[in-house]
């Protein structure tokens, strides 16, 4: 492995976009520093953003450690993530436009026909459908690790319905709170435009059939779900209605909300649900949480589904290894950000190599998410590398591996004062009639001495990201 | 913020889901406040001998809560402590004070996008302290310090409500939930009267009745504010025309069906049509005004107080069907 990348340390010196942090850990005295970071703490507390993890009972309303020392990015740095983000987001809707109408990336032979239409997360209600201004992915998260000062690769994409942005805007607005004077001293560009951007993407997507100014709702499965403060933070500051299936009916051609006034038509619909579970008539029979009859109204235009129905097929993390190919097929430029060298266990070359060096990879199921059902070999025991073997063989095309990255790592404050905590970041990239980023994201720290897994499920925390105006 | 907000709208609906919560968590927060004022009324009451003696004070008071049942179920005999357990802690109790703060500020995070941070801040910072309490030992929680604690509360978030929500369809549902509550709250804690005086007729207007009567209007906050309207000498007569039909008395039910008359009023207006729960708050209103202190006593005070509280219910539920339910085209 190489060395690890420490974004604020170079040789003996700080590193530019840090500079102004040094003086500020240096005159913050520890006591300072707890009482700041139970000032925090509180304020996370009573403004409501909890996380409640799947299948680990305990508190529902279990915070994600906040970690306030900043992770900063300078204007250079983040103007060309930026150009890779996009250029990204551009091409992975650009896919599944393709995937769902003529499919001319795999008859051009670019992309294995097997790895899309035999796809769990092809869905072939939509094939056909070409929703507004062509956009089936309407947010985009790219989970992006850093292994050096250029070195920046792609982790995975995801097209459906990434969450974690209010972390992103609340991390900000504690720290603008908290520290005044850093961002009177730093320039630091704002991020709180995101929940209009949001807003008009989502508006810009209205269907055919819409007359007049759209009206958004956002779609939730309800108060028990783990994002759900995520999801009323966002209907708050976008100043739309936070619906719940039962909220919801079809009539006709629309879809309508009930209100207290009798039925009123919605228009664009950013659902927080997953494909499965939004109409009982199209998909799952038994979901209480989706409206029947939805898929139909969307198929003759009548209602816009954000992201729309089908998107998962891009995301997949076998597809992943295709999205260079995307970019030089739909865009006909060079990928601007790198993907992680990935061998795909389903080919039998790769399985080979791959059980051949189990021990160093890290391997992942093809459709998992949230840190679970993946092995970090280096950092597991012989008992878990070999289970781990055995589900491989069982079933290969359900398993990628990638090398083992030196994650790079961010000064965090932990018990015994700073120290280097390694990171990611996902960045939400907007998509509708334009295509838009607000600088800076959501940097999750594994804040475990050593330990590569950021996911807030598995223990992981979160800091503010800075970018520098230039 | 909330339902919509574009401009050029003057009118808006707003999700009945939401609108219920609304109601809801007002119900809640006055419910609770009721809990701990039936707290404070029953150990001061148990505090003077009565006609049953000292013990059985307790069990009045639950019977006439409607929550006899279900303590006895759980704990047999009415000892004070198990009954401040039962009417503060308890969470199979769903009238205690736990419960509902608890349930409104669930109901509360399920609608935050329609209240303002202040309100939000009220109902979250009542749910911290009471998880607070709860780990706190019982032995260092005295029970007065425990009602002041509620009524500090619910007085926050009825003030965050007033001070800082906009006047809108939200706010009404809110002060119709408010209204409806204590009006049911006013005529039950009155009840608690009538349970305790029952068994001898011949307390009525003696020191010990007029003692009683004080002890109800102490508890609900309602002592010097009786002094100030009437002076002299605490009778049944006087009290109950000043809860009943008083309309300067804040909890007189009055002041309460008056309450839901004007915001269910308002909403006919905003919404453009009068449905079955607007003519239910008038006749009852009507009712109100038609009755005098003598009508009550020739009725009986208990029989005037029970037709009142299933009056309330059958409003309730023109109210949900009309705009809670989200059945009404």
């Amino acid at each position: 492995m190489t060395p690890t990348f420490n974004e604020m340390f170079q040789g003996s010196g700080v590193r530019p976009p840090y500079a102004r942090l040094e003086d500020w850990v240096r005159a913050m005295p520890q006591e300072l520093r707890h009482l700041k970071q139970a000032e925090a703490e509180a304020l996370f507390r009573r403004i409501g953003i909890t996380f409640a993890v799947y299948g680990e009972g305990g508190d529902p309303d279990r915070l994600i450690p906040f970690d306030m020392f900043p992770r900063v990015f300078s204007g250079a740095e983040w103007s060309r993530l930026e150009r890779g983000i996009k250029q990204r987001a551009r091409a992975l809707n650009a896919f599944l436009v393709d995937v769902y109408g003529r499919g001319e990336i795999v008859r051009a032979g670019r992309i294995p026909a097997r790895l899309v239409y035999q796809n769990e997360a092809y869905e072939k209600a939509v094939a056909g459908i070409v929703p507004p201004k062509g956009v089936y992915s309407h947010i985009v998260g790219i989970d992006l690790v850093r292994t050096g000062p250029d070195d920046f690769f792609v982790l995975e994409d995801n097209c459906r319905t990434p969450s974690g942005v209010s972390y992103m805007l609340e991390n900000r607005e504690i720290m603008m709170r908290m520290f005044p004077d850093l961002f009177r001293e730093n320039r630091i560009e704002p991020v709180d435009t995101y929940p209009e951007k949001l807003r008009r993407t989502l508006a810009s997507v209205a269907p055919k059939k819409c007359t007049g100014e759209p009206t958004v709702v956002i779609l939730t499965p309800g108060h028990f779900n783990s994002a759900y403060y995520e999801h009323s933070f966002l209907a708050d500051l976008m100043g739309v209605e936070l619906v719940e299936g039962q909220d919801l009916f079809v009539d006709g051609e629309y879809v309508f909300m009930r209100t207290t006034e009798g039925p009123r038509r919605v228009d664009v619909i950013y659902r927080r649900i997953d494909d499965a579970y939004i109409d009982p008539l199209c998909f799952k029979p038994d979901s209480m949480l989706g409206i029947p009859g939805l898929m139909d109204v969307y198929r003759a235009g009548g209602v816009s589904i954000c992201s729309a129905p089908g998107g998962g097929v891009a995301d997949d993390k076998a597809v992943y290894c295709y999205v260079p190919e995307m970019i030089r097929f739909y865009l006909g430029e060079e990928p601007i950000l790198k993907n992680v060298p990935t061998w795909q266990c389903g080919k039998s070359d790769d399985l080979k190599y791959v059980l051949e060096k189990l021990p160093e990879l890290v391997v992942k199921e093809v459709h998992g998410s949230g840190g679970y059902g993946m092995l970090v070999g280096p950092k597991s025991s012989q008992a878990e590398v070999e289970a781990f073997r055995a589900k491989i063989i069982d079933n290969p095309s359900n398993y990628i591996a990638q090398p083992t990255l030196a994650l790079s790592t961010v000064p965090s404050f932990v018990e015994e004062g700073v120290a280097p905590r390694h990171v990611d970041l996902r960045p939400y990239c907007l998509v509708g009639e334009r295509i838009e980023l607000v600088p800076g994201g959501l940097t999750r720290v594994a804040l475990k001495e050593g330990s590569l897994v950021v996911n807030s499920s598995q223990g992981g925390g979160v800091k503010d990201t800075w970018v520098l105006a230039e | 913020m909330g339902w919509g907000g574009r401009p050029g709208r003057t009118r808006y609906a707003m999700l009945s889901r939401t609108a219920d919560n609304l109601y809801w968590i007002a119900r809640y927060m006055e419910r609770a406040d009721t809990s701990a004022r039936l707290l404070e009324v029953g150990s001061r009451i148990s505090l003077i001998p009565s006609a049953h003696g000292y013990r059985s004070e307790w069990d009045s008071l639950l019977q006439a809560a409607g929550m006899a049942e279900g303590f006895a179920k759980k704990y047999g005999d009415p000892i004070q402590r198990n009954i401040e357990s039962w009417l503060f802690f308890d969470r199979d109790n769903p009238s205690s004070v736990a419960s509902c703060i608890t349930a409104a500020r669930e109901n509360g995070r399920i609608v935050r996008t329609a209240l303002t941070a202040q309100v939000w801040d009220a109902l979250n910072t009542a749910f911290q302290e009471l998880k607070a309490l709860e780990r706190r030992a019982r032995s260092d929680l005295e029970l007065s310090r425990l009602t002041e604690w509620v009524m500090r509360h619910a007085a926050m978030v009825r003030g965050a409500i007033d001070a800082t929500l906009l006047r809108n369809d939200g706010y009404n549902f809110l002060n119709i939930g408010y209204y409806l509550e204590r009006a049911d709250n006013t005529a039950r804690l009155m009840d608690v009267k009538y349970y305790v005086l029952l068994p001898r007729v011949d307390f009525v207007g003696s020191g010990l009745d007029n003692y009683q009567w004080t002890t109800l209007l102490r508890a609900m906050g309602s002592h010097r504010a009786f002094h100030w309207a009437y002076g002299g000498e605490v009778t049944a007569g006087k009290i109950a025309d000043f809860l009943i039909l008083n309309p300067q008395c804040p909890r007189s039910l009055t002041t309460c069906v008056a309450g839901m008359a004007n915001h269910l009023g308002r909403l006919a207006t905003a919404y453009g049509r009068e449905t079955e729960a607007q003519v239910r708050a008038k006749d009852v209103m009507a009712g109100i005004l038609a009755t005098t202190v003598e009508g009550i006593f020739d009725e009986g005070l208990h029989e005037y107080l029970t037709r009142f509280i299933d009056d309330t219910a059958v409003l309730a539920n023109a109210i949900h069907f009309a705009y809670l339910s989200g059945e009404m085209r």
